[in-house]
C-alpha cells in the first residue's frame, strides 16, 4: 500500500507541475521575443556602461538623431539641425508635440538636463567623456566648475545649441548614444536615483518599460504618446537574459525566441547549412588584438621583434579555421566599412605567406634572438574558449615560424584587466576595443599617449600630433587623411598585433521583418515587424 | 532542549563573524574591481565612480562601515545592479532558488526512498539490479550534461516543455531544472534507503514483527522505514548543500533568476556587496538548517538527548 501510494502521489506531484502551459507564444501576438546575454546594469541611461544596457535603452528612449536599420543616420527627435561654418555651434530643431511616456510635454531644456547629468561628477556616468568636446564639460567633469556652465542650452522649448571646444566631425552620431539622451526632470526629483527601476522610468522611445526581473526578463510595452507611434508595429518586446549562448540556441530551437543575441561558435557551419537565411552574420566594429606592454623589456624599443611576432600571425588560417564565423583578418586597427575612411594596411599585407616568415625571421634574427637563443614571453588572455583557440594557434605559428616559446596563461576577466592596467607582469596579452560611433576616432583615439584604454602604453609624438591635427581639422577630406596617416605611422610602430575584426551574429525568424545588416549591431525593435499570419 | 537551542544559537555568531570576515578579504584580494572594463575609464571619472561607491577608501574602513550596515540589516547596494539593493536581489531571488530546492528535494526524497525500499525489499532480483544501475548512472552524470540533454529531447525536439524560464508561467517551466537538479539525489537516496533498509529488516524487532503475523507493507511502513531513515535524515545536510550548488547551474542554464545566478555572476563581475551579502545569507541558512537537523535526529531516535 505504502508503496502505491507514493507511486501515486507522485504521479499527482507531476500532475499538478505540469499544468500551466507556454504563455506569450512568439507567434500568438505582436510581442516580440529577444535574447540578450547579460542584464543591463541599470536602464539608467548615465549609469550604465554595457553594450546590453544601450539595446534595451534604445528601444526606451530616444535621442536627437538615431539610425535606420541599414545604418545610416537619420532624424529623430531632432527634426532637423544645422551646423555652424566654424564647426563649433550646433543647433538642433525639435519635432513637434514629443511627449513623454507619462504624456509630460518633452521640450529641449530636458535635454540640457540630460547631457549636464552626464558630466556631473555627482553622477558618475561611465560616458562622461562622451561629451568631452562641449564647452567645459573637462572642467566640469573634474569638479571644478559648476554643471551649469556646460556648452549647451535651450534657446526655446524646440531648440538645442550645443557649443564645442574643437571640431567634432563625429559629434552628431553621438546624438544617437543614449548617454546624450534627454532626462524627465520630474522623475529624478521624485524618486532619485531609482527613477529607472519598472513603475518610475519615464521614457521618451517607441516602449516604456512594463517590468523587470534581475537574471530573467525585461518587458517592454508601446509608449502611446511616441511621436510615431502610428509606424510601430511591434506592441511589445520581451527581452530575455540568456547567459550561455548554447542555452540561447536551445530556446531560438524550441521557437521560443525571435532574435538571438549571438550565436554559439561550437557547430557554426552547422547552424549555417540548417538556417540559411535565418542566419545573419554581418562586420561590426569591432577589433580583436594581442597587444604588447611597450613599457618593459623585451618589448619596450623594439620594433623589429613586435613586427616579427605581428607577421608571423597567419590571420587568414585563424580567421577561416578558428574562429569560422565570417571575421575579416585585421591587417589595420580600424575596420572596413567605417564612415569616411579608408584603413591603410600594415606593410606585409600584399606579401605571401613564405615571404612574411622570411622576413619575420630576418627581424627575428635582428632582434637578437636565434633557435639557440629563443625568446621567451608569456601570452595572457581571458579564460573562453574561442580565446584559448586563438592563443594554442598563434603559440604553434610562433614556434614553427620563429621558434619562439611563449608560455600561454588563462586569467578570469577582472584579473587580466587588473594585470593589463598595472603593465607590470604582463607581455603580450588578449584585448579587443569597440567603437562607440561610426567613426575612426573612436578607434584611433585608444592609442593616444592620454587614453586611459591605451593598454600596451603606446605613445608616438609623431602619431599624437596628427591626431591633433585631425581634430583641428574642418575640411573632412583634410581629416580623413590626417586620421590614415595617424593610422599608418602607428601601424609602422607594431604597438599591437590586430588578429580579425568581429562581426555579428544573429538568428532572425523569417516572420520577423525589417531586419538590416549594420556595422554597430544596432536593431531597434520598433523598426521590426511581423509577417501577416496567414 | 530549548537551552541547547539558545547555545547553538550564541555559539554560531562568532562562525558567521568569521565567514563574512573572511569572504570580505577574499573578495577583496580578487584582482581588478567593479569598475574595470576593456573599456579604461579616464582618471577624472574613474575617481568620480570610485568616490561614489566608498571604493576610494582603506579596506579597513569600508570593512567597518560594512558591517556597520549589516547590524542594522542593510547588506549595501549592488554594484552591478546599481539600482536595486542586495537585499532586494536575495529577497526577489531566493524565493525561486528555494522552490526549485524544495520540489527538487521532495522530489528525490520521494523517488529516492521508494526505489530503495522496493529494491532492498526484492534484494537480488532484475528489479534490484535495474534500480541500482539507474541509480549509479544518475550520480555518475553530471548536472551539466543532463540539462541539455533533457532540454534537447523534452523541449527542443518534443516541444513538450520550455526550453528556458522566462516568458512562460505557471509549474511547467519548474519541471525540467527540478528533475535536473533532483535525479543525483534520487540515485544517492535510493542507495543510501536499500543499503540502510537492508540491515533494518535483518534485525531481531523486524523478525518478531513478521512472527507477529504483519504482512510485509505493514512491518516496513510502521517498523522498518523510520531507523532506516537515519542515514537519509543525515545526507540532508550535505543534500541541501548539493542542491544549492548544483542550483547554480541549473539556474544558469535555464535562465531563473536565483540566488545561484546571482552568484556566480557576482563574484566574475565582482559585485563585492552582492557577493559578501549572498555568502551571509547563505552561511546563516546553513547554521540554521544544521541546528534542524540535529534536533530533528533528536526527534526522530529517542537514543539521542540533548544537553
Amino acid at each position: 500500500m505504502t508503496r502505491l501510494r507514493s507511486i501515486a502521489s507522485c504521479l499527482l506531484l507531476f500532475a499538478l507541475a505540469s499544468c500551466g502551459g507556454v504563455s506569450d507564444a512568439p507567434s500568438t501576438a505582436s510581442v516580440l521575443q529577444r535574447g540578450i546575454s547579460s542584464d543591463p546594469e541599470t536602464l539608467d541611461q548615465h549609469r550604465s556602461r554595457s553594450i546590453q544596457a544601450a539595446d534595451v535603452i534604445r528601444d526606451l528612449g530616444e535621442g536627437l538623431l538615431g539610425y535606420s536599420a541599414t545604418g545610416e543616420l537619420v532624424p529623430a527627435a531632432a527634426a532637423s539641425w544645422e551646423v555652424s561654418e566654424d564647426g563649433l555651434k550646433y543647433t538642433f530643431h525639435l519635432r513637434d508635440g514629443l511627449r513623454w511616456s507619462n504624456g509630460d510635454a518633452l521640450t529641449a531644456s530636458h535635454f540640457v538636463a540630460g547631457m549636464r547629468r552626464l558630466v556631473d561628477p555627482s553622477t558618475a556616468a561611465f560616458y562622461a567623456e562622451m561629451l568631452g568636446d562641449l564647452e567645459n564639460a573637462a572642467a566640469i567633469t573634474s569638479g571644478d566648475i559648476p554643471v551649469s556652465m556646460l556648452g549647451v542650452e535651450a534657446p526655446d522649448e524646440r531648440t538645442v545649441v550645443l557649443r564645442l571646444v574643437q571640431q567634432t566631425p563625429y559629434l552628431i552620431s553621438l546624438m544617437t548614444h543614449p548617454s546624450t539622451f534627454p532626462i524627465h526632470p520630474g522623475s529624478i526629483a521624485e524618486h532619485g536615483e531609482s527613477f529607472a527601476r519598472p513603475g518610475k522610468l519615464v521614457s521618451n522611445g517607441a516602449y516604456r518599460l512594463e517590468a523587470w526581473v534581475p537574471g530573467s526578463i525585461i518587458s517592454l510595452r508601446r509608449n502611446e504618446h511616441y511621436w510615431n507611434n502610428a509606424g510601430t508595429a511591434i506592441d511589445a518586446v520581451n527581452y530575455h537574459v540568456i547567459v550561455q549562448d548554447s542555452a540561447e540556441m536551445n530556446r531560438y530551437r524550441a521557437g521560443e525566441l525571435h532574435i538571438t543575441s549571438t550565436v554559439p561558435p561550437d557547430n557554426f557551419a552547422q547552424v549555417r547549412e540548417e538556417y540559411g537565411e535565418q542566419l545573419h552574420v554581418a562586420p561590426y566594429l569591432g577589433v580583436y588584438y594581442y597587444g604588447y606592454n611597450l613599457t618593459k623589456p623585451p618589448f619596450k624599443d623594439n620594433p623589429a621583434l613586435r613586427q616579427a611576432l605581428s607577421m608571423a600571425v597567419d590571420r587568414e588560417q585563424l580567421a577561416l579555421r578558428v574562429t569560422g564565423r565570417g571575421e575579416a583578418p585585421a591587417y589595420s586597427w580600424v575596420p572596413q566599412g567605417v564612415n569616411n575612411y579608408e584603413p591603410p594596411l600594415s606593410s606585409f599585407a600584399a606579401l605571401s605567406k613564405d615571404e612574411r616568415d622570411r622576413y619575420a625571421r630576418r627581424l627575428y634574427e635582428e632582434a637578437g634572438y636565434s633557435a639557440e637563443n629563443p625568446l621567451k614571453i608569456e601570452v595572457r588572455y581571458n579564460t573562453n574558449d574561442t580565446n584559448k583557440k586563438i592563443a594554442v594557434a598563434i603559440q604553434s605559428m610562433w614556434r614553427e615560424v620563429l621558434g619562439v616559446e611563449a608560455t600561454l596563461i588563462n586569467e578570469e576577466f577582472q584579473v587580466l584587466l587588473a594585470n593589463m592596467r598595472d603593465a607590470e607582469i604582463t607581455q603580450v596579452f588578449r584585448s579587443s576595443w569597440m567603437g562607440d560611433y561610426n567613426d575612426a576616432h573612436t578607434f584611433l583615439s585608444v592609442l593616444q599617449s592620454n587614453s586611459a584604454a591605451n593598454m600596451p602604453r603606446y605613445e608616438d609624438e609623431e602619431f599624437d600630433s596628427l591626431m591633433a591635427l585631425a581634430a583641428d581639422q574642418l575640411d573632412p577630406e583634410q581629416r580623413k587623411l590626417y586620421l590614415e596617416e595617424a593610422e599608418r605611422v602607428m601601424l609602422a610602430d607594431y604597438p599591437v598585433i590586430p588578429i580579425y575584426f568581429f562581426v555579428s551574429k544573429h538568428l532572425v525568424t523569417p516572420e520577423v521583418e525589417g531586419w538590416g545588416d549594420n556595422v554597430l549591431d544596432y536593431h531597434y525593435s520598433q523598426q521590426l515587424s511581423f509577417k501577416a499570419v496567414q | 532542549m530549548l537551552r541547547y537551542t539558545l547555545l547553538r544559537i550564541l555559539g554560531a555568531i562568532p562562525t558567521l563573524l568569521l565567514v563574512i570576515a573572511l569572504a570580505f578579504l577574499m573578495v577583496h584580494a580578487a584582482p581588478g574591481g567593479p569598475f574595470d572594463d576593456e573599456r579604461a575609464l579616464p582618471a577624472d571619472v574613474e575617481a568620480n565612480i570610485a568616490a561614489a561607491y566608498h571604493l576610494d577608501e582603506p579596506l579597513p574602513q569600508q570593512f567597518l562601515r560594512y558591517m556597520s550596515g549589516l547590524l542594522q540589516g542593510d547588506l549595501g547596494p549592488s554594484y552591478r545592479y546599481r539600482d536595486y539593493t542586495v537585499a532586494e536581489l536575495i529577497g526577489t531571488a531566493f524565493p525561486y532558488s528555494l522552490k526549485l530546492g524544495a520540489l527538487a528535494m521532495a522530489l528525490a526524497l520521494l523517488l529516492g526512498v521508494t526505489a530503495g525500499t522496493v529494491a532492498a525489499l526484492r534484494q537480488g532480483t532484475a528489479l534490484d539490479k535495474v534500480v541500482m544501475g539507474f541509480s549509479m548512472t544518475g550520480i555518475s552524470i553530471p548536472v551539466f550534461v543532463i540539462a541539455p540533454v533533457l532540454v534537447l529531447f523534452l523541449a527542443v525536439k518534443l516541444q513538450w516543455l520550455p526550453a528556458g524560464w522566462s516568458g512562460t508561467t505557471g509549474m511547467s517551466r519548474y519541471l525540467l531544472p527540478v528533475i535536473t537538479l533532483a535525479l543525483p539525489q534520487i540515485a544517492y537516496i535510493a542507495r543510501l534507503t536499500r543499503a540502510s533498509m537492508i540491515d533494518v529488516l535483518s534485525r531481531d524487532f523486524i523478525r518478531t514483527a513478521y512472527a507477529q503475523g504483519l504482512g510485509t507493507a505493514t512491518v516496513v511502513r510502521v517498523h522498518a522505514l523510520k531507523p532506516a531513515m537515519l542515514p537519509v535524515l543525515s545526507y540532508m545536510g550535505p543534500a541541501i548543500a548539493a542542491i544549492l550548488t548544483g542550483s547554480v547551474v541549473v539556474e544558469e542554464i535555464f535562465g531563473i533568476p536565483g540566488l545561484g545566478q546571482f552568484f556566480v555572476r557576482g563574484a566574475l563581475n565582482r559585485d563585492y556587496t552582492l557577493v559578501l551579502g549572498i555568502v551571509v545569507f547563505y552561511a546563516s541558512l546553513i547554521v540554521f538548517l544544521n541546528l534542524l537537523v540535529d534536533i530533528l535526529y533528536g526527534a526522530i531516535d529517542p537514543r539521542v538527548r540533548y544537553r
